[in-house]
């Protein structure tokens, strides 16, 4: 009877990996099968706003392009910014994190000045200024600047994590082994950080996508070709917003909003591994209600550290038959 | 002592990495913006030498100067306040530009900053207080309004409530047909209010989510440490629980973050402000970057991070004065 609650759980902590991946890997088949089907998303020989219609599932724009076939390209755009700035982001926060974590004296000391300095340094609008030095920009050259400035953040956590690890005594083991530094840090310490790294990579990303369509929003973006951000400057250039052509400018920022909720839904399961409180709390506070509703008298809960405090609680149902029997937990 | 020997230490050295920075770029970058300004200029007119003058020292296109010789003026410059001279705006001075824009977004953003964060931090410490209830379920949609791009949002209000129902103005940050300029009667107050509210929903909504998710996960972390049990054994009322034993500690976090929130509000929301053709720095720095106004945009730059790392700075030392263990851990 004790595994019922915590089989839910289980099955509730996959609920929202499940719907998360689930719609990162629908947005992502989107963008590589999505550009075959739908027409040349340059090609402007469509009625110009055009609402969504058959032919035109969701339309066209002022200059006659189809805007789900600019939807499919857009995404390749934004995804591919995402993940090169998010991949560049965390390797980055390796460097200035983990090393600066784990050893000591100047290293530690220079690099993290460097990411101080970083932290403070407004990110957006320093963005902004690279970008508007660099006039002929590729996509790429965008998820440099993005990635380039979305570091610091994550540093700083990897940091705090790789110093309390630092500490531990399989490390100091390992080092009075005389392991290399370059070892533990690979094979020691990172995949330690693992869970803490995909989070922060998920996260990387988001804000990478959410960083480009910004930019592109402003007409920073990268020249010729087509993202999400894209789509939304050429919205506001061509006055969607007043010729009431919402099928333009609606798409892109709701594609983006939903793989960045996405992308949080499987970071909050990772949440819920990496600190079994946001788990083990509500659980045992949900168990004492019911046991309440079930005519308990439970004067103590609230199991927070550890599993050997849920059981307790989950004497609920069979005692139905009792209503006024104290249980001490 | 050591402490804020060392935080001066820290912020001046940031403070001239940022303004190197605003040198370096310019001159390290591949392109040209100095020629592509002097033949933009050139068009509309001629130039006077002091202008050009000004503009190869901000962009670095002085031939008989070392980028030392170059570096040492451009520092020269800074220290008596000379920005430089804006281009689209000839002959404003940029300091003059900044000090109007200023106000408009240290009045809209701050205001919606605490807006947010009280709204949050209320939301945040009721969830974690009802958890394990329906409550719940309700946590992960935040993420939503997290991951939402915020300047779109701002699109949406402005579709539905200005162009659809017509009930809000576009544009602007007060009505400029009926009042010149900022005149201190009720009416113009109002005139801005108005103009205000739908940026700082769209700021609020954009952000109420991080502090909610945050406040909510620290109470659910609180809440289950022992002396909440032992307050909650020795018979308390809920109320004294909720409000001395949860809420307060576990609002340590999200106030230190309010502070870094504080210091950002210069930074703010650009984007949301060019949406809303709200006057103030953010719309200042990319009307500055659209017609390749480099003085004016290195002038905003500057001036946002200096206002960040001022706030910062100040932050730390109230930190400091509070928390002594601030003070013993660096």
């Amino acid at each position: 009877m004790t595994d019922r609650p915590r089989l839910t759980l289980r099955l509730a902590g996959h609920g929202k990996l499940v719907v998360g991946l689930a719609i990162v890997a629908a947005i992502a088949l989107f963008a590589i099968v999505g550009p075959m089907l739908t027409q040349n998303p340059r090609s402007s020989d469509n009625p110009a706003l055009l609402p969504p219609q058959p032919g035109h599932w969701l339309g066209t724009t002022s200059l006659g392009y189809d805007v789900l076939a600019q939807l499919a390209e857009g995404a390749r755009g934004s995804l591919l910014v995402g993940v090169v700035a998010g991949s560049l982001a965390i390797v980055l926060s390796l460097v200035f994190g983990v090393v600066a974590g784990y050893t000591r004296g100047w290293a530690d000391e220079g690099l993290s000045l460097i990411t101080n300095v970083m932290l403070v340094i407004p990110g957006l609008p320093l963005m902004i200024v690279v970008a508007s030095y660099l006039q002929v920009r590729s996509l790429w050259v965008v998820a440099l600047i993005l990635g380039a400035t979305a570091w610091p953040g994550s540093a700083i956590v990897l940091r705090f994590q790789a110093r309390s690890l630092r500490n531990r005594d399989y490390v100091s083991a390992a080092r009075v082994a005389g392991e290399r530094t370059p070892r533990i840090l690979l094979v020691e310490i990172l995949p330690n950080l693992l869970p803490l790294l995909t989070a922060q990579f998920l996260f990387a990303v988001v804000l990478a996508i959410l960083g480009e369509a910004g930019l592109s929003y402003l007409g920073l973006g990268p020249n010729g070709s087509i993202t999400w951000g894209t789509m939304l400057n050429e919205a506001q250039g061509g006055s969607a917003l007043t010729r009431g052509a919402w099928w333009w400018f609606i798409p892109p920022g709701l594609l983006i909003a939903v793989l960045g909720c996405a992308l949080s839904l499987v970071n909050f399961s990772i949440d819920e591994v990496i600190n079994p409180r946001l788990r083990q709390a509500p659980a045992a506070a949900r168990s004492v209600r019911k046991a309440r509703k079930a005519g308990l008298d439970i004067t103590a809960y609230d199991g927070g550290d550890g599993p050997a405090a849920v059981p307790a609680v989950g004497v609920s149902a069979p005692l139905g038959d009792e209503p006024r029997e104290k249980v001490q937990a | 002592m050591r402490f804020y020997i060392r935080r001066v230490g820290f912020y001046a050295v940031t403070l001239w990495i940022a303004v190197s920075l605003n040198f370096l770029l310019p001159r390290l970058l591949p392109g040209d913006p100095f020629s592509i300004l002097i033949a933009k200029l050139q068009r509309s007119g001629d130039i006077p030498p002091a202008v050009e003058n000004s503009i190869r020292l901000l962009l670095g296109a002085t031939e008989d100067q070392t980028l030392w010789e170059q570096y040492v003026a451009y520092l020269g410059n800074l220290l008596r306040g000379d920005l430089g001279v804006s281009v689209t705006k000839f002959p404003a001075p940029v300091s003059e530009l900044i000090a109007g824009a200023l106000p408009w977004t240290v009045g809209l953003v701050g205001t919606a900053t605490v807006l947010s964060f009280v709204l949050g931090v209320g939301l945040g410490a009721w969830a974690g207080w009802r958890r394990g209830t329906w409550v719940d379920s309700i946590i992960p949609s935040t993420t939503l309004l997290q991951s939402l791009p915020y300047f779109w949002v701002a699109l949406l209000f402005i579709y539905v409530f200005s162009v659809q129902l017509r009930s809000f103005p576009i544009i602007g940050a007060y009505d400029v047909f009926t009042f010149d300029g900022p005149e201190p009667t009720w009416a113009f107050a109002g005139s801005v209010l108005f103009h205000a509210l739908l940026p700082a929903v769209t700021i609020v909504v954009s952000s109420v989510g991080a502090w909610l998710l945050g406040m909510r996960n620290m109470m659910v972390a609180t809440l289950s440490e022992d002396y909440v049990i032992t307050a909650e054994a020795k018979g308390l009322h809920p109320r004294r629980i909720y409000l001395t034993y949860a809420v307060r500690n576990a609002a340590i976090p999200s106030v230190n973050g309010f502070g870094v929130a504080l210091a950002f509000v210069v930074a703010g929301s650009l984007v949301t402000e060019q949406v809303f053709s709200y006057p103030g720095l953010g719309k200042l720095m990319i009307e500055a970057v659209r017609n390749n106004d480099y003085a004016l945009m290195q002038g905003v730059f500057l001036m946002i991070t200096l206002a960040v790392l001022a706030a910062l700075f100040v932050m730390d030392f109230v930190h400091g004065l509070i928390d002594p263990r601030a003070r013993h851990h660096d």
